[in-house]
């Protein structure tokens, strides 16, 4: 019998206090395309960064073809036959594909030759791109195909991707699944990791599951349930958020015309937004990131200032007021990057509690801080919100980024929000913590807030959102009820402007 | 091969051994210079850190120096730490200190010969206004020009000294001086005279002022919400606008409150150590501020105690100038090699150090990039 194309045998890898992988063992086949599941901290990116040369593991084996295979560096591993495209890209926005895709080459070709091959495996692939475009100017969407192609060019067998739909529309995830099948097609194998249980079904022929460092299951995921598959990756039942429907209440939110200008030069800039909550309702907006999400959030928060009348909360404009003018009337906010905006990485949960909640929880008198007061308003969220954690004495960036998110989006909703606007709420969290924080969102808009969620996680807003709006170019779509929205109207709202190369491709 | 790996929280070890460590590093180089220089090392080094305290022959002179020259020092630092720790820098304090002498030397002239209780409070608003004034030129530039606060403040240096030479020379020169450049001797008009307080202590205004500094700047850091903005802004930019912190403001109440400190301290050293406005009035200390600020670890009290140490570097390098010959530059080189040990040292707060070949969790981006 030919051996598999990568053997893991009982691979273990020990970090100081944490057992990353305990004796891991699984196969890919050639032309297999191969899931792995787990949530995060599951022991996902260090399997795989073993098998990309990244970490030596401190036990285990991997054969390569039956031959041993023991990557002491990436480029080992990419001379062997093994490509990764990483969750974050790692792409300089002031210069062009080619370029890009030449610094991540071992031995890059000429300029001129290496934009030419580029643009022949964007094509045989499906994936459109045009080799000299700056990178800057490109759609989330865009910028994984320069790093797909990256890996194309050397010719892998193996293929490793990590989480490669999380910046996509629907429409672009069908496009990367066809470029998927066609390379599976061809005889490679491809090494997928994802927690979008669905997009496993409909691609994936095995799956091996982690928890805690350990291989819990194996299942051919055709023959599962995207519920099965779940429990299985979180150990436990799983619980959907849930609530009674409520009647909409008054105008909380009131967003007329807001044109606001990045402060980035790679920003997107809003044109236009109109969007209305009422008390007790949640909006939903989609979108694929970079297409004004910080932006909106920003000029919700007060960060970004407009002119006084685009922003109104219960009727009072609010435009031009700061951050803590907006918190005194009710209107708060939880951005996006946990670690450095929403919380500063090296102060302790006690420092970060008092970031938002100087004022609305009198943490403050006449400009002098209230420690105790302050610690005991830290250790409260971390009761109610379960954040795992030593103490409130702790520094955020010594969090996991699940526990960190409950942390700064309960510090937010045990402010008692009138409006509460969240931008990527279960971004990087666990199933079970994600859960829990949807239904935080939820029971708050039960109690009469306001509640925008913004978000890349379409079966997040479905879960939600009572409307939905998509955020394309920094244009708002016109929000629409959820009920009897189907995939295909939200992927053509959310395709906008991008429609245009999507059909191309199609 | 070695390779340094962050650390998940920084080490409160380092924290606090690095500036130890820096000072040893610094003797035992030093102590190389000097063996360079023909010098015996142990000597040098005693005479710089022993003997101005304890030999029975300088000690009765050199000790008072010693608060005579953290006074300044400690003022100085304090002021740049709050704005080193909001990440403003603040590299001009030597040139808001000539300034704020200049004022306060100007506001003493102005009321020559008047004798009255009036006058030293008013060189003191005067020194601490001329001080701001000069530091407000770098933050106006920042807050409207976006212009870097580093290069603007430290060029001013260079104007401030230059009118330090014009008013020595020119509009400020003692009427009663037969043409000797330098004004009028301040420690001779009792209204503006800046004397010790205790005799042979050392310790004038200065001091005082520069021990309410710190307690000042002790409880704006650690209990008031504008010393936490300031901290936050920092640590985290973004964060800190997202908490409500406007940068503009935090540019110029930190520029503001470094240059009003600085300007302070010129005033007492030209009323007092200094007497007069002379053309080499200044003598470093808004530089050596800035190591002092470090060594301290930006904390007041590890600001007191580094003004100390590094006030006995002035002391101890001019005994040892006089001793041994050295050459007045061998302390300054002392000097900045204890800023440059501590600075390379602090990596290891922040970086656990390993031998190579042992990998450990790495970023995948620094691998691709």
């Amino acid at each position: 019998m030919k051996p598999p194309l990568l053997s893991i045998k009982g691979l273990t890898k020990v970090y100081p206090g944490v057992v990353a992988n305990s004796d891991v063992s699984f196969d890919i086949g050639e032309g297999e395309v191969h899931a792995l599941l787990g949530e995060n901290g599951a022991g996902k990116s260090t399997l795989v960064k073993a098998i990309y040369g990244l970490i030596v593991p401190n036990e285990g084996v991997m054969e390569w073809r039956g031959v041993p295979y023991a990557p002491g560096a990436p480029s080992e591993a990419r001379a062997t036959g093994v490509a990764m495209v990483f969750q974050h890209f790692s792409l300089f926005d002031a210069m062009d594909v080619a370029e890009n895709v030449a610094l991540g080459m071992d031995n890059p070709p000429p300029i001129r030759e290496l934009a030419a091959k580029i643009t022949d495996v964007s094509h045989n692939y499906g994936l459109p791109l045009d080799p000299s475009r700056m990178v800057g100017d490109l759609s989330a969407g865009e910028r994984q195909r320069v790093e797909i192609i990256r890996c194309l060019l050397q010719n892998p067998q193996l293929l490793i991707m990590d989480e490669p739909t999380s910046v996509l529309t629907p429409q672009e995830v069908e496009i990367l699944f066809r470029t998927l099948r066609q390379l599976r097609g061809e005889g490679k194998s491809i090494l997928y990791i994802s927690h979008k249980l669905e997009e496993i079904r409909s691609l994936c022929e095995n799956a091996t599951v982690l928890r805690h460092g350990k291989v819990v299951g194996r299942a051919d995921p055709r023959q599962e349930s995207a519920r099965s598959l779940a429990e299985m990756m979180v150990g436990q039942s799983l619980h959907t958020p849930s609530r009674p429907a409520a009647q909409p209440g008054k105008l909380l939110l009131e967003v007329q015309d807001l044109s606001v200008t990045s402060p980035s030069a790679f920003g997107t800039s809003l044109r236009k937004v109109s969007l209305a909550v009422r008390a007790g309702e949640v909006l939903g907006i989609g979108g694929v990131a970079g297409n004004g999400q910080d932006e909106l959030l920003g000029a919700l928060s007060g960060e970004l200032r407009t002119t006084p009348e685009s922003i109104r909360v219960a009727g009072e404009p609010v435009g031009a007021l700061g951050p803590n003018a907006r918190r005194a009337l009710g209107l708060l906010c939880a951005p996006e990057e946990r670690l450095g905006h929403a919380a500063a990485p090296d102060m302790s949960l006690t420092e970060n509690a008092l970031l938002t909640g100087a004022y609305r929880e009198n943490l403050v008198r006449s400009g002098f801080i209230g420690w105790s007061k302050a610690r005991d308003f830290a250790e409260k969220i971390i009761l109610r919100f379960d954040v795992r954690t030593p103490g409130a004495h702790v520094a955020a960036r010594a969090l996991s980024g699940g526990n960190l998110q409950k942390f700064v989006i309960g510090r937010e909703i045990m402010q008692r929000p009138s409006v509460l606007v969240v931008n990527q709420p279960t971004w990087g969290v666990d199933a079970s913590a994600a859960a829990a924080i949807r239904q935080a969102l939820l029971d708050l808009a039960q109690a009469g807030a306001a509640v925008v969620v913004i978000s890349q996680d379409l079966d997040e807003l479905m879960e939600v959102a009572d409307n939905f709006a998509a955020l394309n170019g920094g244009q708002l779509s016109a929000p629409r009820p959820v009920n009897g929205l189907t995939m295909d109207q939200i992927g053509l709202m959310l395709g906008g402007a991008e429609g245009g190369e999507t059909d191309a491709a199609a | 091969m070695l390779r340094l790996d962050k650390r998940p929280t920084p080490s409160k070890f380092w924290n606090y051994a690095t500036p130890v460590t820096a000072v040893l590093l610094t003797m035992i180089a030093g102590g190389i210079l000097f063996a360079l220089l023909g010098k015996n090392p142990f000597e040098a080094i005693k005479l710089i850190f022993w003997d101005p305290l304890f030999s029975e022959q300088f000690a009765s002179y050199s000790r008072p120096q010693l608060l005579v020259k953290a006074g300044p020092l400690i003022l100085i630092a304090v002021g740049l730490s709050i704005g080193f720790r909001a990440g403003i820098w603040n590299i001009g304090a030597e040139g808001q200190y000539i300034i704020g002498a200049l004022c306060a030397a100007g506001v003493a002239l102005a009321f020559y010969p008047v004798e009255s209780w009036l006058v030293f409070p008013l060189m003191i608003l005067g020194g601490a206004f001329g001080g701001w004034l000069w530091a407000m030129i770098p933050a106006v530039l920042k807050t409207r020009f976006n212009t870097n606060e580093i290069l603007v403040s430290l060029l001013l240096v260079y104007v401030a000294e230059k009118l330090l030479a014009a008013a020595a020379t020119g509009f400020m020169r003692n009427p009663d001086g037969a043409g000797f450049p330098g004004s009028r001797n301040l420690s001779q008009y009792p209204a503006a005279a800046n004397n010790e307080i205790f005799v042979n202590t050392g310790l004038h205004w200065g001091g005082v002022a520069a021990f309410i500094a710190v307690l000042f700047t002790y409880i704006l850091l650690q209990r008031h919400l504008l010393g936490f903005h300031v901290q936050l802004a920092g640590q985290a930019p973004r964060a800190a606008r997202f908490a409500g912190v406007a940068p503009a403001r935090l540019v110029v109440l930190c520029l503001g409150l470094s240059g009003a400190f600085a300007g302070l301290a010129g005033m007492f050293e030209v009323a007092g150590p200094a007497r007069q406005i002379t053309i080499d009035f200044n003598a470093g200390y808004g530089f050596t501020a800035i190591i002092v600020a470090f060594l301290g670890r930006l904390h007041p009290v590890g600001i007191v105690l580094a003004g100390l140490l590094l006030a006995l570097t002035y002391i101890g390098g001019e005994l040892a100038q006089f001793m041994l010959n050295l050459p007045a530059a061998a302390i300054q080189v002392f000097q900045g090699m204890l800023l440059f040990f501590l600075l390379a040292l602090d990596v290891l707060s922040n970086y656990r150090v390993r031998l190579a070949r042992q990998p450990a969790k790495t970023d995948a981006k620094v691998e691709l990039a």
